[in-house]
């Protein structure tokens, strides 16, 4: 299924519901196992609850199917995460408003997207080395204005932004939600997500066509970053602070959001509804197995099965095509 | 098969091979003897390379018989082959760049003890081949770090370096040595054959085979047509036996006159030049004309238009409707409404787990931008439906993975992809390779009918009768120059003279 994924459909529906049938499957099976594990599994507030834990893991997975999609990787997102969070913290701390200090941050994260974008495209290094060499370097840099302390955010209205609903939603999901719409048109609807496609399924022959192939790949780390620094808006909101150590690991998180969802690490293939419904399963296996007091080990294993397991699936019915 | 001549080494009878339903090589014999020079002659894709294979133990034969010093021989694999005392050294080079020379030329045979590479017999083994075969070449060298035309030589002497061969093949061994490597070539050879070693000698250039070979073979089509002793034949005769078939009947006619002289020209290069791949190129190129582009491999005619194209950078002057055009990117050539079908479509042409209809409408997006960059798309299913149908491209949707389609119809999708940006000048490279002759046939209508409404083409091909067939002029290219241009009824031999070389 998974050539024909981005495919135009007569009946969307009934082609969307087949195409995620194995994922939509594995998160229904999912929610029966932890509801019979736990009856508070299925309740209004727990599900809330999944939803905003999912919040952050989601929007950096956005920017990652980008990234993926593209037969790249972005390693660096777990430190942007936290510099976006003291860059927030350290504005407040020189007087910015709050509107100042939102376009402060996320001008931040392009930037530092921008900068794995140049260096990957212009130099021609592997994203891989990239973004694990600015992952160091921008983690290193969370800590220069505080020394590795934690800094408090005290704004009102950055503090709301996790904390308050708006028309009986969690603000936080309305930006999930918002966020996801964005990414999924831009991908699916405009000339900007073809060329993007074409250039992770076949750089030469984009280039060949007259794709500007590093423009793409600069516009594509940048919305990594961007998406990464909201990531780490949320997570400082929720946390009143900016920590040193945010974001740690979210990068493993995020791709294994877009794998589940079918991205295809050798580019071209992938889409934001299955990144989402990626993203869910992983929220979903956390607070299930936290509701029924999983040790934490034993969650990471399990998480790292569940990985391999789609990622076999989803080789094997490629090969099964061929 | 009786009576067998004691010196007879290597006896090839009724080989064929089939690629599927493709036969590669038909009834194939072949004698070689000890100490002589066998040139096997026969234009791009002739099977000369497929049989070398064969005899490798590459590739494996569906049907004949191959006997190699008087007992029956079907190597599984390259390590039989050299066991036996049959060594091959292929054109394209198989060397690791970081590694020395010796560690190269005795690759998979180091001296050993318990797993450990002994470096100093090593290198003293590799430098007593090296001074035997009289190559000046230090082996403690990294290959990286050597001419093209050095790294041949050692290609050369790892093929070599077998115990006691018995056969050697040589593919095409000087197209990257200057003469004095090429000298040194031809003084071991001499060396082999007084050795009683039988050669196998494949080469594009005449005047090397005449100096080189005992005995000249000629294959065409995969078939064996003839053998003849050096002394007995001249190179006329061999190019006709080459090329000797009658022209197909699938051209189609022109549609229209070919242009006339006086018209001015679309296109016009001159003095088109980049370091090592082809000098001072000059041609034009008028509304509606075919020209053709023909050359052996390493002619430079597939490399000059990617710098056409903007993918390479190179010297000399490119005018457009007689306006000077820097072109240093596909997306400038686009602009100037040219397009360029590759040689190589699954690499440069397709993005084949996408759908037809996106490989349809990759180069021409800007015409299905709207506002904010979002795509008009149900323009662009029916541009993509419409050239699918226009092309008849056989696919049972333009949903379909273009990578399901057969090798003809994927041709024609990338055909149609360049047809939708419009093209005045129209690039194609090897546009009918691996296209079953009825996609072929239909290929060739669809160019008469670009041309018929006023595309300028620019046909390159490795195919004699294709480019003859189909072109109102023709550039003939010999090892980066152009050594011709002639008009649409040359004679093949005339052609093929100029492609060889021998005429200058």
């Amino acid at each position: 299924m998974s050539d024909e994924k981005h495919a135009p459909a007569q009946k969307p529906y009934a082609k969307l519901l087949r195409q995620y049938a194995g994922i939509l499957a594995s998160l229904i099976l999912l929610c029966v196992i932890f509801s019979v594990m736990n009856p508070r599994f299925m309740t209004v507030a727990n599900l809330m609850n999944v939803l905003q834990q999912i919040a952050v893991i989601a929007i950096a997975a956005f920017g990652m199917t980008w990234v993926i999609l593209l037969g790249e990787i972005d390693l660096s997102i777990g430190s942007i995460i936290a510099v976006a969070g003291m860059a927030a913290a350290q504005a407040f701390l020189a007087g910015f408003g709050f509107l100042p200090t939102l376009i402060l941050t996320l001008l931040a994260g392009a930037a530092m997207g921008l900068a794995n974008g140049v260096l990957i495209a212009k130099l021609g290094l592997p994203s891989f080395i990239v973004t694990v060499a600015t992952m160091g370097i921008f983690r290193g840099l969370v800590s220069l204005p505080t020394n590795g302390a934690p800094a408090m955010i005290e704004d009102p209205t950055w503090i709301a932004i996790g904390a308050e609903s708006f028309v009986g939603l969690p603000i936080i999901i309305w930006i999930v939600v918002v966020l996801f719409v964005f990414n999924h048109v831009l991908l699916s609807k405009t000339t900007f997500g073809r060329r993007a496609y074409l250039t992770g399924g076949n750089r030469e022959a984009a280039v060949y066509s007259g794709i500007k192939v590093d423009r793409v790949k600069i516009a594509i780390f940048m919305i990594s970053g961007i998406m990464a620094a909201i990531s780490g808006i949320l997570l400082s909101s929720r946390l009143y602070s900016a920590q040193t150590n945010a974001g740690t690991s979210y990068e493993l998180d995020a791709i294994a959001a877009a794998v589940l969802g079918g991205t295809s690490l050798s580019g071209g293939v992938g889409t934001m509804i299955g990144t989402l419904i990626g993203a869910l399963i992983i929220g979903i296996m956390n607070n299930g197995m936290n509701l029924s007091t999983v040790p934490y080990f034993y969650q990471l294993i399990v998480k790292g099965l569940v990985i391999l397991l789609a990622v076999w699936l989803d080789v094997n019915s490629k090969r099964a095509k061929q | 098969m009786s009576a067998v001549t004691s010196d007879v080494i290597l006896k090839i009878n009724n080989v064929s091979k089939l690629f599927g339903p493709v036969a590669a090589l038909k009834n194939m014999h072949l004698e070689v003897r000890a100490g002589r020079v066998h040139t096997l002659l026969g234009e791009n894709g002739a099977g000369k390379s497929t049989l070398m294979k064969i005899l490798a133990g590459v590739y494996h034969a569906t049907g004949g018989e191959v006997e190699f010093c008087g007992s029956p021989y079907k190597p599984e694999n390259p390590q039989e082959a050299a066991a036996r005392g049959l060594t091959i050294v292929f054109q394209e080079l198989s060397l690791c760049n970081n590694m020395t020379v010796a560690e190269n030329i005795l690759a998979t045979r180091e001296p050993s003890v318990y797993g450990f590479i002994n470096d100093q017999a090593l290198e003293r083994r590799a430098a007593e081949i090296v001074r035997d075969l009289g190559l000046p070449i230090d082996v403690t060298e990294k290959v990286g770090n050597l001419s093209m035309a050095q790294r041949q030589l050692v290609e050369i002497a790892k093929g070599l370096s077998i115990d006691a061969p018995r056969l050697v093949i040589l593919d095409e061994p000087t197209s990257s040595l200057t003469e004095a490597e090429t000298d040194i070539l031809f003084s071991i050879i001499d060396r082999l054959k007084a050795k009683g070693v039988a050669i196998i000698y494949i080469s594009h250039r005449m005047e090397e085979i005449m100096r080189l070979s005992d005995d000249i073979s000629v294959i065409r089509d995969g078939e064996y047509i003839a053998t003849r002793q050096r002394e007995t034949v001249t190179i006329d005769e061999l190019i006709a036996m080459m090329v000797g078939r009658q022209m197909d009947e699938i051209y189609p006619p022109h549609l229209f006159p070919p242009p006339p002289e006086s018209e001015a020209p679309i296109l016009s290069v001159e003095g088109f030049s980049r370091d090592g791949e082809f000098k001072s190129v000059s041609f034009e190129v008028r509304k509606g004309e075919i020209l053709g582009f023909f050359g052996l491999i390493g002619s430079g005619r597939s490399e000059m238009m990617n710098a056409l194209f903007g993918l390479k950078a190179a010297s000399g002057t490119v005018r457009v409707d007689g306006e000077p055009a820097i072109i240093t990117s596909p997306v400038d050539a686009i602009a100037r409404r040219i397009a360029f079908v590759t040689e190589n479509r699954k690499e440069e042409g397709l993005v084949l787990a996408h759908s037809v209809e996106w490989n349809i409408s990759m180069a021409a997006l800007g015409r299905f931008a709207a506002a904010l960059g979002f795509m008009r798309k149900r323009e662009e299913r029916k541009s993509a439906t419409d050239e699918v149908g226009r092309l008849t491209i056989k696919t049972a949707s333009v949903d379909t993975p273009v990578g399901s389609l057969s090798g003809g119809n994927q041709q024609k999708t990338v055909l149609a992809k360049w047809l939708l940006t419009q093209p005045r000048i129209l690039i194609l490279d090897e546009p009918t390779r691996g296209v079953d002759v009825g996609a072929k046939f239909e290929i060739y209508k669809i160019i008469r009918q670009l041309a018929a409404e006023g595309t300028a083409i620019l046909l390159v091909s490795s195919e004699l009768p294709e480019v003859l067939g189909m072109s109102d002029r023709l550039v003939v290219m010999h090892e980066g120059r152009l050594s011709a241009t002639l008009p649409g009824g040359a004679t093949p031999e005339t052609v093929m003279a100029h492609a060889t070389g021998i005429t200058s």
